[in-house]
């Protein structure tokens, strides 16, 4: 039997944990629910590279598929299968890596809690969620995935339940979310009625073999590429955080820690940059959706990267970062380089994981505390977690040599010479958020790690490095932060120094994110000189920003927030405040919403329902009240009444 | 000489009459039971003597039919008053008033 054979086995392994943490174990049973809350999903990762290992060798470049059952019956057949191919294989090491060592981490950081094993329960479910949703060889699966990791979500998100903030946040995730899923639906539904298949496989096929069909008027004055590419990428703001429908993932930080890592930084939410690039023959064939992808990416890029510099909750930084950095990820796909897109996901995944646990390592020393203004100094307490933290920072900086550097260098240079609308206006905000994110972030580094300790001495007497298995799982990460961009260096880096291109994650992707033939973008080809001058320019785009932050927060510390504040108090407020975009959203949307809501409550439901029943239900109790009187119980009174009826009766047959 | 069949109908219809009447003033069940009883044969008479005008056996038979019932019927009558005389110690009907509301 070999490791393919098995490759079910892969998503089942959470799940089986999931039903077992959450339904045979007790909650004193503590070794075991480790076991099996770790153990499973680490058997899934060795099933995972044993699978990977054997496809590589044996199938590759072709798609392995598995299916395992029909799911349904009849002409609109759907399969439960799933589908190894370049694109999954990258998304399957990524999540069962970066996903086991977080189970790792939870150990240590969730060993004190009371729902040891209802938050294991939840983690392995959203594991095997997300591998359905990655590995589905059809939409259909895909989507069981899609709204899988949306639970997983919201009940991780929720998971304290006895405070306030946590639970709300969980529904406002899972409401947001849900208003994405309602245009990702109808782009289902539109792809099903123009080619009658969901299978990844077969509708590329189609699609390929007659593309013209692709351009036919479908709805709205779009054409059906469009159209679909439209509704799916709605889907994908909602579940990767993009403007309009990204305000449900700052809140969403209300959960535990490591499931910030996990589900809102490193898995859950690149799920719709997959999609889009899972989808790419499609968005190739509406380059006009394509720009509003890279548009959008591009601005939220921006807009949260802005919010990222004037917040004082370490997670919440992290969270804008997350919308940032996906936001690039969005503007990679938009712009046609799918490949940056996913590799940017790879690494995003690993730095963005490390500095998510290491932050939950600093609330785990500071006793909760997630202020970055009470901390400060705390490299000489936690120095593992400040190495770990500082190399992470470093890679989403961008700094040579590091994942993020590669990975972002891409995404700039091919937007600078992709053949979209306003490309170099596209370039110079994604260069500005490069700036901006490496300021941001050594902000963070500068607040927490550097200066004086600012909390209370209570605080500063408790501080302590986490223990081995938490720092672990940061190292792991933190070696992956580094090494991870290497795998996919841009082939414009080698011809910028006139090396042979050996890009070997962008030809390991090349057969699922191939230019449809004809629909060829005629890329600027770049000299070596533009090369290099972009190269450098992501470059000083790094080194500027930490630059800003360092002359800034690490000589100032808190005082330089105060003197921005002193100097621009609105501006400031403004960002504080995150844009007031919540704010709005609940003028516009909420409010109007619960009035309509109350509407239907007290008019239609209590005025028009209910008083139309108690309408009914009185006439029927006047008619019993006047009717009773007939029933006097006196049994000469039936006796006339029956004689009454007879004669009735004969007077009408008889006359 | 023959009595005329309308003789009979008057008869049956006078008895009738009195029966329903009965039925509906007396306060005594077995009063209100045997006028009951006289509406019955006032059918039966109307049945035999249109029996008797046609020539038919079939309306004498039906008769006796009726008898029979009625005869079933009245143990089942009777029986249910000396129950109820048990219970309330009457058979007053103004007095049963139990399905009063």
């Amino acid at each position: 039997m070999s490791a393919l054979d098995l490759f079910w086995l892969v998503p089942a392994l959470p799940l089986a944990g999931a039903a077992i943490n959450g339904l045979l174990l007790r909650n004193s049973q503590k070794p075991l629910v480790t076991a099996v809350g770790v153990g499973l999903p680490g058997l899934s990762l060795l099933v995972a590279l044993a699978a990977l290992v054997e496809w590589s060798a044996s199938v590759r470049p072709a798609a392995y598929e598995q299916v395992l059952w029909a799911w349904t019956a009849g002409p609109a057949a759907f399969d439960v299968g799933f589908r190894l191919d370049a694109l999954s294989a990258v998304m399957l090491f990524v999540v069962t890596f970066v996903g086991f060592w977080i189970h790792v981490y939870s150990v240590g950081y969730m060993g004190h809690d009371a729902g040891y094993r209802r938050y294991f329960a939840y983690l392995n479910l959203f594991m095997g969620a997300m591998l359905l949703l990655i590995l589905g060889n059809n939409y259909l699966v895909l989507f069981v995935g899609w709204e899988g990791v949306g639970l997983c979500s919201y009940l991780l998100i929720g998971y304290y339940f006895e405070e306030a903030f946590p639970p709300y946040a969980g529904k406002k995730a899972f409401i947001v979310n849900r208003i994405g899923d309602f245009g990702f639906l109808l782009g289902l539904f539109a792809i099903w009625s123009t080619w009658g298949t969901l299978h990844f496989g077969q509708l590329g096929e189609k699609i390929l073999a007659d593309p013209a069909v692709a351009h036919r008027p479908f709805a709205l004055g779009l054409s059906t590429a469009a159209f679909i590419a439209l509704f799916l990428f709605v889907g994908a703001t909602g579940k990767s955080a993009q403007i309009p429908l990204f305000v449900w993932l700052p809140d969403a930080m209300a959960g535990p820690t490591p499931v910030s890592a996990l589900i809102h930084a490193a898995t859950m939410v690149t799920a719709g940059v997959y999609m889009v690039v899972r989808t790419n023959v499609i968005y190739q064939l509406a380059p006009e959706i394509s720009t509003v992808v890279a548009v959008v990416g591009a601005a939220t890029a921006i807009f949260a990267a802005t919010i990222g510099i004037a917040q004082n909750d370490i997670k919440k930084v992290l969270a804008y970062s997350t919308v940032s950095q996906l936001g690039y990820m969005f503007l990679a796909a938009g712009v046609g380089a799918y490949k940056a897109a996913i590799f940017h996901l790879g690494t995003h995944a690993f730095f963005k994981a490390c500095l998510f646990l290491g932050s939950g390592s600093v609330i785990h020393a500071m006793g909760g505390e997630q202020d970055i203004r009470k901390m400060g100094g705390l490299r000489k307490h936690l120095p593992a977690t400040y190495a770990t933290f500082a190399i992470s920072t470093l890679a989403i900086a961008g700094i040579p040599g590091l994942a993020g550097f590669f990975s972002k260098d891409e995404i700039l240079g091919a937007t600078f010479l992709a053949h979209v609308p306003a490309a170099r206006l596209l370039w110079g905000v994604g260069l500005l958020t490069a700036a901006l994110t490496a300021c941001y972030m050594s902000r963070l580094v500068f607040l927490t790690f550097f200066g004086d300790f600012r909390g209370s001495h209570e605080q500063e007497h408790h501080l302590h490095e986490s223990p081995r298995v938490m720092t672990l799982p940061l190292w792991v990460l933190a070696v992956g932060a580094i090494v991870s961009g290497w795998i996919g260096i841009p082939s414009g880096m080698w011809e910028a120094f006139g090396a042979h291109d050996r890009d070997w994650l962008g030809h390991f992707l090349a057969p699922v994110v191939a230019v449809i033939p004809g629909h060829e973008a005629g890329e600027h080809h770049a000299s070596q000189a533009l090369e290099l001058a972009l190269i450098g320019a992501s470059i000083a785009a790094a080194v500027v920003g930490i630059y800003l932050a360092a002359r800034l927060w690490l000589r100032r510390g808190l005082e330089a927030d105060a003197s921005f504040a002193a100097r621009a108090p609105r501006l400031q407020k403004l960002l504080e405040e995150k844009y007031r975009v919540d704010e709005l959203y609940d003028r516009i949307v909420v409010r109007p919403i619960a009035k309509l809501a109350r509407i239907c409550w007290k008019v239609i439901d209590e005025l028009v329902i209910d008083g139309g029943l108690n309408v009914a239900a009185f006439l029927t109790e006047i008619t019993g009240d006047l009717g009773r009187f007939t029933t006097t119980g006196n049994v000469r009174n039936y006796a006339l009444y029956f004689f009454a009826g007879v004669m009735l009766l004969l007077w009408w047959m008889v006359l | 000489m023959t009595v005329p069949v309308s003789w009979y109908l008057l008869l049956a219809a006078a008895l009738f009459a009195i029966g329903v009447f009965g039925a509906l003033t007396r306060r005594s069940g077995i009063a209100i039971f045997l006028s009951i009883e006289l509406m019955l044969n006032a059918a039966n008479l109307v049945l035999a003597a249109y029996a008797r005008l046609l020539g038919e056996r079939s309306g004498q038979m039906v008769v006796f039919f009726a008898l029979a019932v009625a005869a079933a019927e009245a143990a089942v009558g009777l029986a249910l008053f000396i129950a109820v005389f048990r219970l309330r110690k009457t058979i007053d009907i103004d007095r049963i008033n139990l399905m009063r509301w």
